[in-house]
């Protein structure tokens, strides 16, 4: 039996040494790269947002220098297509184009900023809740849903009525509400993956916890992480419209979609198009974000070996 | 056998003895997240494993055997009970650590897919545990590639591979390579080749062999299947809802076994031989539920021989009662009765 074996294990050898050269497999990132290469929707929802963050990071630029804050009383609520204001002006004859290349800074940074805090704090409790286990998860996970217990909105707005308005606190407020269901999907990925043989294989052969989680745990519970935080962005954007809509984020005279959005809203039966504008802006963003998430979330996804 | 430099007691002394293992694993409910079931996992178990054999370990699933294999690399704590490494007791102060007994004994798991990560090349899996154990990241590579050659897999062509791009056979091949990375005693293999086609199957357990003699191992072979277990064991040990039923040499067990549950196992065995066809009733129904486990002896509910002193007191792991009382066996059974323990020789006679 054992001859047949090491003859089995010789012709195997030999016809492993025989088989021309493999080509080096690309790495985990590079297949990633290919599955979103064809993906066309991914594809053209990022070359959006990529878009909408140019226009609102170059907005001098492709503004063509006018001054987001100045109006002209002879020039309001102008509709779309009119010369020298070609989507229309606001309620103070402010040109349109403009105030939403602006108003993407902030309505970008508070779509982005809080989900970024949250993603930190959230991630690193949820991540130490799921490992740890015990008391150290329950007592993490249960703070988490008191939080639960409110609706995202109406905590948004609490916190936000506490600690005054403007966009350093509607950011703090989103962060806070962001954190728990953050600290809920890194828990449940991180249990998952403790489970997972490799990392009971990792901890059979002597390998300290910090290390089985910086390199077994980490790496594969960062993409699903990453993809919720993601699609997180689109409602942070909504939620901090929101609150500046109701007056509790960023103050007039600053450009903000949300802002933006509540102003323009009594000349809507005057302007109906050029009202909708700042709402359209906010709807095509956070559907770009959501679809680039869904995008990434398959593409990420290493069972699908294709 | 050849003596091994690592050896810390003779020949004779065993590699791994165990005493006493038990885990009950409590089900938590109730409004205050209280103790309101037990189960009994692995319930007093014994037995020892000696330098350079292969134990196999049986039983039906939910039997405990895996929950054995966990305990033993300290993966689950135990409840109680005694592990000894070569006369080094594990996590004791008079003994070893359990890192210092995993360095030694090591595991390899069914799922040939799920105990790989599946972002590390097969070179990196290898090497990781020797990484994190000081060794150099070149002589770690290196010590990698070797070991992909031993189980049989060019490591030109599969070093820089990653999990989903290898078949099971392959990356349980992979997977026996890291058990051996960090030059382990002892290897357990915990349903190691149940998951893979038979074809497959063979070759992994030619290629575990093979291993076994050139590294000098000691297996303990956890399967459910029993014709693999006889193929590969020297001595096996069958389980019933957590306790130790029967053990001895395979020979004698696989030619008389004595406890009614062996016996029904057997008899459910497949078999190509029209001589040894399936002719009385295998078990039937599901073995009971371990949260609360049959009192006295637990296959009792399953038994057609029981009596009333099954159910009152557990059936110590003797030697089997029709058996000379000097003579000496390695052949013991826990069972009560001498029909029950006799039915299989008069059936084979």
């Amino acid at each position: 039996m054992s001859q047949t074996t090491a003859d089995f294990v010789r012709r195997e050898l030999q016809v492993a040494a025989d088989a021309p050269q493999a080509a080096p497999t690309p790495g985990y990132w590079k297949a990633v790269a290919r599955r979103l290469a064809r993906d066309p929707v991914t594809i053209a929802v990022t070359l959006v947002l990529l878009g909408i963050i140019f226009i609102s990071l170059g907005a001098p630029l492709v503004t063509g220098g006018t001054d987001p804050y100045a109006g002209s009383v002879l020039a309001r609520l102008k509709p779309i297509g009119t010369p020298g204001h070609w989507l229309g002006t606001d309620e103070t004859g402010r040109d349109l184009w403009t105030r939403l290349c602006y108003g993407g800074r902030l309505s970008l940074l508070a779509g982005i900023l809080p989900v970024s805090i949250s993603l930190m704090v959230g991630g690193f409790l949820g991540i130490l809740a799921g490992y740890a286990g015990g008391i150290v998860g329950t007592l993490i996970m249960r703070t988490m849903d008191v939080f639960y217990a409110f609706p995202s909105i109406l905590l948004a707005i609490a916190i936000c009525g506490l600690l005054g308005n403007g966009l350093s606190n509607s950011v703090i407020a989103l962060s806070v509400v962001f954190i728990p269901p953050m600290v809920r999907i890194a828990e449940t990925v991180t249990t998952q993956a403790r489970q997972l043989d490799f990392v009971e294989a990792a901890r059979a052969s002597g390998t300290t916890t910090m290390q089985i989680i910086r390199h077994h745990v980490l790496a594969n519970v960062l993409g699903p992480i990453m993809v919720y935080a993601t699609s997180l962005i689109s409602v942070s954007i909504i939620l901090s419209a929101g609150l500046s809509f109701l007056g509790l984020g960023v103050t007039p005279p600053q450009a903000e979609w949300g802002l933006m959005l509540n102003s323009l809203r009594q000349a809507i039966y005057v302007q109906p198009y050029v009202a909708a504008l700042p709402g359209a802006m906010i709807f095509i963003t956070s559907m770009c974000f959501n679809l680039m998430s869904d995008g990434f979330r398959s593409a990420m996804d290493v069972r699908l070996n294709k | 056998m050849t003596a091994d430099a690592r050896d810390r007691g003779g020949p004779a002394q065993p590699l791994l003895l165990v005493h006493g293992l038990r885990k009950h694993f409590p089900v938590r409910g109730g409004l205050l997240n209280r103790r309101i079931a037990t189960v009994q996992a692995v319930d007093d178990v014994s037995f020892s494993v000696r330098k350079g054999e292969t134990l196999g370990i049986v039983g039906e699933s939910g039997c405990g055997k895996s929950t054995t294999a966990r305990l033993l690399m300290r993966l689950i704590e135990p409840d109680a009970g005694d592990v000894v490494f070569d006369g080094d007791p594990v996590a004791d102060r008079h003994g070893i650590t359990v890192n210092a007994m995993r360095r030694q004994m090591q595991m390899v798991f069914q799922d040939s897919y799920s105990s790989l990560n599946p972002r590390m090349t097969m070179a990196e899996s290898i090497a990781y545990a020797p990484r994190m154990h000081g060794l150099g990241a070149r002589q770690a590579i290196e010590r990698a590639e070797s070991l992909l050659a031993q189980v049989g897999l060019n490591p030109r062509q599969y070093a820089r591979r990653y999990p989903h791009e290898l078949s099971g056979g392959q990356r349980q091949r992979v997977n026996v390579a890291r058990a051996l990375a960090l030059e382990p005693r002892m290897v357990i293999l915990d349903e190691a080749v149940s998951a893979l086609d038979k074809s497959i199957e063979a070759q992994v357990l030619n290629l575990l062999r093979e291993l076994k003699e050139r590294f000098n191992l000691t297996y303990l072979f956890i399967s459910h299947d029993l014709n693999v277990v006889e193929y590969v064991s020297d001595r096996v040990l069958v389980m019933y809802l957590g306790r130790v039923v029967e053990t001895g040499p395979v020979e004698a067990i696989y030619a008389r076994p004595r406890h009614p549950y062996t016996r029904a196992l057997f008899a459910s065995k497949p078999t190509l031989d029209p001589d040894r066809r399936t002719m009385e009733m295998p078990l039937t129904g599901d073995p009971p539920n371990p949260i609360n486990p049959p009192s006295g002896c637990r296959f009792r509910t399953r038994c057609a021989f029981a009596q009333a002193i099954c159910a009152e007191v557990v059936p110590p792991l003797a030697a089997p009662l029709d058996e000379a009382a000097d003579a000496p066996t390695e052949h013991l059974v826990a069972c009560h009765l001498p029909e029950g323990q006799a039915a299989m020789a008069l059936h084979h006679a």
